[in-house]
This record gives C-alpha cells, sequence and structure tokens, in this order.
C-alpha cells in the first residue's frame, strides 16, 4: 500500500468515537439498518420437510428434523456483524443452537479440516474447522426475538460474526465435512477464501 | 488512482463521472469499482459503484452516482469533486451479476431507480456488439425527471435491434401517460416478460423491496429461480 492519498476536499462524518469505534473493522461503516443482499431469489422452504445434517468425514452422518433441531440446547447471542458490501451491524440479537452442541453429535474423522455449508438455493460457503468451533458460530432461527425473516436466511442460516457476513449461509440445511477446503459460491466468484473483516480479506489475493 | 474527466447530471439527484484509468482492464457489464476516499486525519470510507459504461470505453469506466441524503459519499463527489480531482478506485469487481452476450437470451432486465446503472452497462454493451439478443428493460422510477438515461435509452430503443423499454412510473406520470402507473406486480411482471418465453435470463437490480418483490413474483409465475440473478442497494426498509 502506498503512503496515504488523502482525497481534495474530503473531510467525512464526525468521527466515530470510544466503544463503536474499535468495534468497526477497516473499510466499513455502522449501519442501523439490517441490508439485505443475495445473488438470487429467496427460497421458500416447508418446515415439515426441513432437516440439518452433518456429513462427509464423520463416523456417521447426523440429521435433525425442525421439531428435533427446535429440542436442541439454545443460546441467546448478541454479537457484530460485518458484511463485504461495507456495512456492519453491532449488537445483532439471534437465537440458535451453537456449532459445537451440533458437532457434539458427531464424531468428526482425523482428516477432518474443512467444512462447505450448503443451503436450500444451491448457495456453498467454505469455512475452516477452527472457525466454526470454541462458540464462534451458530444455527440460528431467531434474529431480535422473532422467527428469522426468509428475506433475512430464514427459516434457519449459519452465522460466523468473525468472518464476513457472505459465511453465514442463510436458508442453511447442512454441514458437509472435507479434508480439503473446497471454494463456495462467491469465493469461487473472486471473493476471499477466508473472509477476516480485521484483515479486509474481501477479495482473492488480498 | 483515478481522475474525474467529465461530470454528467443526469437528474436533479444523479450525476455520471467519467473516470480515467491509467491501468485500466476491459470490465464484464455488470461489475463495480470501490472508491476510496481519505481525510487528512486518514480517516477513510469505501463504496461500491456499478459501472455504467460498457468495455468499449478504452481507458476510463463511467460510474453513475445517485446523491444520497445522509450518505458519506455521494454527498462529497455531488458537491465537492470537480473534473480533475484523483480518486483512490479498486476494480473491476464481481463475477455473478455479469452479463454478456455469450451468455444468450432472451433477456429481462429490471431496474428500480439507481438500478438501472449495472443493467445499462448490459445495455450499452449489447449495442456496442451489434447484438440482436431479444431484450425488454422494465424501468421503474416515480416521476419522469427520475428517470435516468431516458433520451439514450429512447435512443437505443428506436433502433428496433429487439431491445424494448417498458416504463412504470409509480408517483407521478406525464400528461397523457398510457403505461404503468404503479409499483412492479405480479400482472405486471407477467405482462412484461410474455414476449421473452419461459425462461429468459434475467437481472434485477434496485432497492430491495423492490428486487425482492420482483424475484419472487417472477418465480411465482414460473420462472426458474436459477434464471434470476438479483443485486440489491441499500437498506431492507425492515
Amino acid at each position: 500500500m502506498p503512503d496515504r492519498f488523502v482525497t481534495r476536499g474530503f473531510e467525512g462524518r464526525p468521527r466515530a468515537t470510544g466503544l463503536a469505534a474499535n468495534r468497526v473493522p477497516p473499510g466499513q461503516y455502522l449501519t442501523n439498518d439490517f441490508p439485505v443482499l443475495s445473488a438470487g431469489p429467496t427460497p421458500t422452504t416447508n418446515l415439515r420437510l426441513w432437516s440439518f445434517a452433518i456429513e462427509g468425514l464423520v463416523r456417521e452422518k447426523v440429521t435433525w428434523s425442525w421439531a428435533e433441531f427446535q429440542k436442541l440446547p439454545a443460546e441467546d447471542f448478541t454479537v457484530d456483524i460485518s458484511c463485504v458490501t461495507k456495512w456492519t451491524k453491532l449488537d445483532m440479537h439471534w437465537r440458535g443452537v451453537s456449532v459445537d452442541t451440533l458437532l457434539e453429535a458427531v464424531e468428526l474423522e482425523p482428516r477432518a479440516g474443512f467444512a462447505t455449508a450448503y443451503s436450500d438455493g444451491g448457495y456453498t460457503t467454505n469455512v475452516r474447522l477452527p472457525d466454526l468451533v470454541n462458540g464462534q458460530a451458530f444455527v440460528a432461527y431467531q434474529y431480535d426475538g422473532a422467527p428469522l425473516d426468509p428475506e433475512h436466511g430464514g427459516p434457519a442460516r449459519l452465522v460466523v460474526p468473525h468472518l464476513y457476513f457472505w459465511k453465514s449461509a442463510k436458508w442453511v440445511r447442512g454441514l458437509h465435512i472435507t479434508e480439503k477446503e473446497t471454494p463456495g459460491f462467491w469465493e469461487s466468484l473472486g471473493y476471499h477464501i477466508r473472509g477476516d473483516p480485521w484483515k479486509e480479506e474481501r477479495y482473492s489475493g488480498d | 488512482m483515478a481522475t474525474i474527466t467529465a461530470i454528467r447530471d443526469e437528474t436533479p439527484r444523479v450525476r455520471s463521472y467519467a473516470l480515467g484509468l491509467p491501468s485500466w482492464t476491459p470490465h464484464r457489464p455488470g461489475q463495480h469499482y470501490d472508491l476510496r476516499l481519505t481525510a487528512a486525519d486518514g480517516y477513510s470510507v469505501q463504496r461500491s459503484y456499478s459501472i455504467a459504461s460498457g468495455p468499449e470505453k478504452e481507458g476510463e469506466i463511467e460510474v453513475t452516482v445517485e446523491r444520497v441524503m445522509d450518505g458519506e459519499v455521494s454527498p462529497f463527489l455531488h458537491d465537492v469533486a470537480v473534473v480533475g480531482d484523483r480518486i483512490e478506485v479498486r476494480g473491476p469487481i464481481g463475477g455473478y451479476f455479469v452479463w454478456e452476450p455469450t451468455l444468450g437470451g432472451p433477456l429481462l432486465l429490471i431496474a428500480g431507480g439507481s438500478g438501472i446503472v449495472p443493467l445499462m452497462a448490459m445495455i450499452r454493451h449489447r449495442a456496442a456488439t451489434a447484438s440482436r439478443i431479444p431484450t425488454r428493460l422494465l424501468y421503474s422510477s416515480r416521476a419522469p425527471d427520475d428517470i435516468i438515461y431516458a433520451n439514450e435509452l429512447r435512443d437505443l430503443a428506436a433502433r428496433a435491434d429487439g431491445l424494448e423499454v417498458v416504463h412504470t412510473l409509480t408517483r407521478s406520470q406525464p400528461a397523457g401517460w398510457t403505461g404503468y402507473a404503479r409499483r412492479i406486480d405480479d400482472a405486471m411482471l407477467a405482462e412484461v416478460r410474455r414476449p421473452l418465453g419461459d425462461a429468459p435470463l434475467v437481472y434485477i437490480c434496485g432497492p430491495t423491496p423492490l428486487v425482492e418483490g420482483a424475484a419472487n413474483g417472477l418465480v411465482r409465475i414460473g420462472v426458474p429461480a436459477q434464471r434470476i440473478r438479483t443485486e440489491r442497494f441499500g437498506p431492507s426498509g425492515k
């Protein structure tokens, strides 16, 4: 990066101060809204046909129906979210099941290193297992105290707050555990393989 | 580093900026550039702007920017920036919401407000390559004065090379207007897409509620979901 170029005449908004400033990753702006960005139409899912699975490099595939999923121990999560399109939203309130809880139901094979989250409508995204465990990810079915809207990924979506929001697969239906990392939808279209907002890993080559 | 080489008013709130790029590479219609502004204390902001021009213009791109009232970058571009100013840019970016003639058609383009910008790059490229792929643009604006590229769209449609432009004006219409005068709904979508057949390639761009409504509406009237690509601007409104 060359020395900072200063744009003639640009002053910008009053600077965010205090705690909020430290929570906004580089290149992001704070929003109070909840933008929706998707590549195509919003899928609709019949809850009676919904299931969530963990499969691939596990000793035995496990599947939950919606009713079974609702019975899993759920937690409330308050997290900050950053989207690669530059918006950041602080203190979002979700409710769902930690990925740690889900992984307790399977036995990972020793070669397991990565997961591909897959969704209704065909979306996929890849996440490394170390990014999914130890409280870092959950499958959410409520946002702000209400059932998750289909526009925002309902009935359930993966949420991985410490990575750009495209990793938080909407309409998620399962995790496919693999040995090698397989680029998902956006990762195959020029977006970064990992997507850490604090390192501004937006596009491949960043 | 881009240099502003020209500024043109499109509508009272919308301006187009020609940006000269020393390291220009041809883009795919639908892609965007990221613009970054930096203040003297190092504070910087970035925003993405769709490329309005086709890749035919070597060495420069055009972006079209609507002045957003409480925005940070668009008011700067509208009120402060002048021809000759340099702006840090990065791009072209984007691999999904893109169209070129090799992707085929028929093509249904649906725009709301400034969502017309990436679709205009597709339309301009289509014209420049003399493509005759059947194409229909459904363009929703509040009032006649808000229609971006109005004259150019009229001229391109007049070529009768397979491009048709259908406007809907949702708040006010000129005297004698016989076109659509309401928000996009399923009935309008069914009428507009009828000549294009069962499975056109669809690109929808604009404010989220419009895009959501149009995408879901098209699925309801039988267009395969995987033929529909969307790009949404701005807040969800929820």
